[in-house]
């Protein structure tokens, strides 16, 4: 058994003249959370596709769990669990039934299903919920039941695909937490996301996928150190206000939209700003608005593309 | 249990979860025999006793029927993320379809003895000998799975539930222009020209021969014949499309 669980060198993939993965190379270590952060459109769901055999890449080569995807695809099948972007259950049958359905699927035999089948409605807490249909339950339970249907036989690597996009912040913690306990048994998980903010509380390694490249690859403290950090937004009532702070902030930068804006960079803790408001405070410049500004994907994109990721998408 | 076992429960489940797709297959053709049978059939210069002229022709059309059920099944299954879940999991890739077919046969199947429990109070006395109902009941099963397998692959082919539900409609259209409800002698030259050689009149023809024990050898091959092509046209498309649509 290699350290590896995922790796992928020279994928491409194209949709007629639209080229949508542009030469993919990662590599995701056994027992590790990874990963992929991008905007709607930059190819995350595609790069899923083609690790879980879904799809076949036009170039590149891959292996999962050992396995080439494309020559031994059951032996990476059966080593993996994916749960897509958009709910996989089935409608018209029970929770309950749903996770029966795994079990049978993982030809395990009838105690042991049933006893899987129980334990994971227990683990998401399905249980009370368990002979309704999956079509009345809501999105925050349909994604439980989904991810309930991915754990059955215990997969040793798990894709994610935007996991928590659309959940309330309950259940979006609840998300993070079964990931984490996920990666404690020993899981791998590949997790796509929009979030700087969740790709950095979980993942031991990001890559940024920008157009079907990756612009940036590493842990979040090594990624953290190419974008610009944490700033504090100053809004003034006038340019002479503007002009009386600048003289006394040397490292005050003006904000790209907003003339009446000043970001000073800061790691926004209560003692950093309370010396930069005692320091404006000396000079008698007065500060309209205040508000601390930590980074986001935005930036992110910023920094490492010189674009925005709104623009990326469109 | 295997694959196609396993997903031929959760077919059936879908079937019990709504048991009028079963019965709508059933409720239109027995209306129609009724109305053919008691309203306008008495107008027919059809040799015999009616009933037994029509009910093979509606026992056809009940199987064309409850088609449109399985074409919309197989489509939502595709077009909702679940068919994602079994693609990348270790199991036989054409389980989903064969377990489709097994599901759209039961169904037929129910459908046809509801209808011919009908016939019966309504006087329908077939003649058909032990052999020949054997031979009935054996083309009505290779007609099914025939049918099952093209419609099937018209359900995958249709790009939403809405196309799906429409896609069956020649298959119960085909039947009216066969010899089901009058004999094929008795229609304009273009239309009779058509009911000869499209595959439902063979059937239709081969199924009544059987059950008025008068069996029709030509028929009974061109209806066979005609079953296994279109059991193999609708295999092969089927799976070419499921491995094309991801």
């Amino acid at each position: 058994m290699t350290s590896s669980a995922i790796e992928a060198s020279g994928l491409r993939k194209a949709y007629g003249d639209k080229v949508v993965l542009d030469g993919i190379d990662l590599e995701v270590a056994a027992g590790t959370i990874f990963s992929l952060l991008g905007p709607n459109g930059a190819g995350k769901t595609t790069t899923v596709n083609v690790l879980t055999t879904l799809m076949k890449a036009d170039a590149g080569t891959v292996r999962v769990a050992g396995h080439d995807v494309v020559t031994e695809t059951k032996a990476v099948r059966a080593a993996i669990g994916v749960t897509g972007q958009f709910a996989a259950v089935d409608d018209l049958l029970t929770g309950r039934e749903n996770l029966q359905l795994m079990a049978d699927l993982k030809r395990m035999p009838g105690a042991q299903g049933k006893r899987v089948v129980e334990e994971l409605l227990e683990r998401f807490d399905l249980t009370e919920s368990a002979q309704k249909m999956a079509s009345t339950y809501s999105g925050g339970m349909r994604r439980k039941l989904d991810l309930a249907m991915t754990l059955v036989g215990k997969p040793r690597i798990i894709f994610l695909d935007e996991p928590t996009t659309g959940l309330d912040p309950r259940s979006r913690r609840i998300m993070w937490d079964t990931i984490r306990q996920l990666v404690g048994e020993g899981v791998t998980i590949f997790l796509t996301t929009q979030y700087l903010e969740e790709a950095d509380r979980l993942a031991g390694r990001i890559a940024v996928l920008d157009q079907g490249r990756l612009v940036a690859q590493g842990t979040p403290a090594e990624l953290k150190r190419q974008i610009p950090g944490s700033h504090v937004r100053l809004r003034f009532a006038g340019d002479a206000e503007i002009a009386a702070a600048l003289r006394v902030l040397t490292d005050a930068t003006r904000d790209a939209e907003d003339d009446l804006v000043l970001r000073v960079p800061s790691d926004g803790g209560a003692q950093s700003v309370r010396t930069l408001l005692t320091h404006l405070d000396t000079h008698a410049v007065d500060v309209e608005e205040f508000s601390v500004h930590t980074p986001d994907l935005d930036d992110v994109f910023l920094a490492l593309t010189g674009r925005t990721s709104e623009k990326v998408s469109n | 249990m295997s694959d196609a076992t396993t997903m031929l429960n959760r077919n059936v489940k879908h079937t019990l979860r709504n048991p009028v797709s079963v019965f709508n297959g059933a409720i239109f053709p027995i209306v129609l025999m009724l109305m053919f049978v008691y309203v306008i059939g008495g107008a027919f210069d059809i040799a015999g006793n009616y009933v037994d002229y029509i009910t093979p022709g509606m026992i056809i059309l009940t199987i064309c029927y409850g088609l449109s059920g399985t074409a919309l099944s197989v489509n939502s299954d595709m077009t909702r993320g679940i068919i994602n879940r079994f693609k990348v999991m270790d199991i036989s890739r054409s389980a989903v379809l064969t377990a489709h077919v097994a599901a759209s046969m039961l169904r037929s199947l129910i459908a046809i003895a509801v209808l011919v429990g009908v016939a019966l109070i309504m006087g329908f006395r077939p003649a058909a000998s032990f052999p020949e109902w054997l031979g009935a009941i054996g083309l009505l099963v290779l007609a099914t799975f025939a049918l099952s397998w093209i419609t099937v692959a018209l359900g995958l082919a249709a790009k939403d539930p809405e196309s799906a539900g429409m896609i069956s409609v020649p298959l119960v259209i085909l039947p009216f222009l066969s010899s089901a409800i009058v004999p094929a002698d008795t229609m304009a030259t273009g239309v009779k020209q058509f009911a000869d050689y499209q595959p439902f009149t063979p059937i239709i023809e081969a199924l009544r021969g059987l059950l008025t024990g008068a069996p029709a050898g030509g028929d009974t091959i061109a209806a066979v014949a005609w079953c296994l092509g279109i059991a193999l046209v609708g295999y092969v498309w089927s799976l070419s499309t499921f491995k094309k649509r991801a």
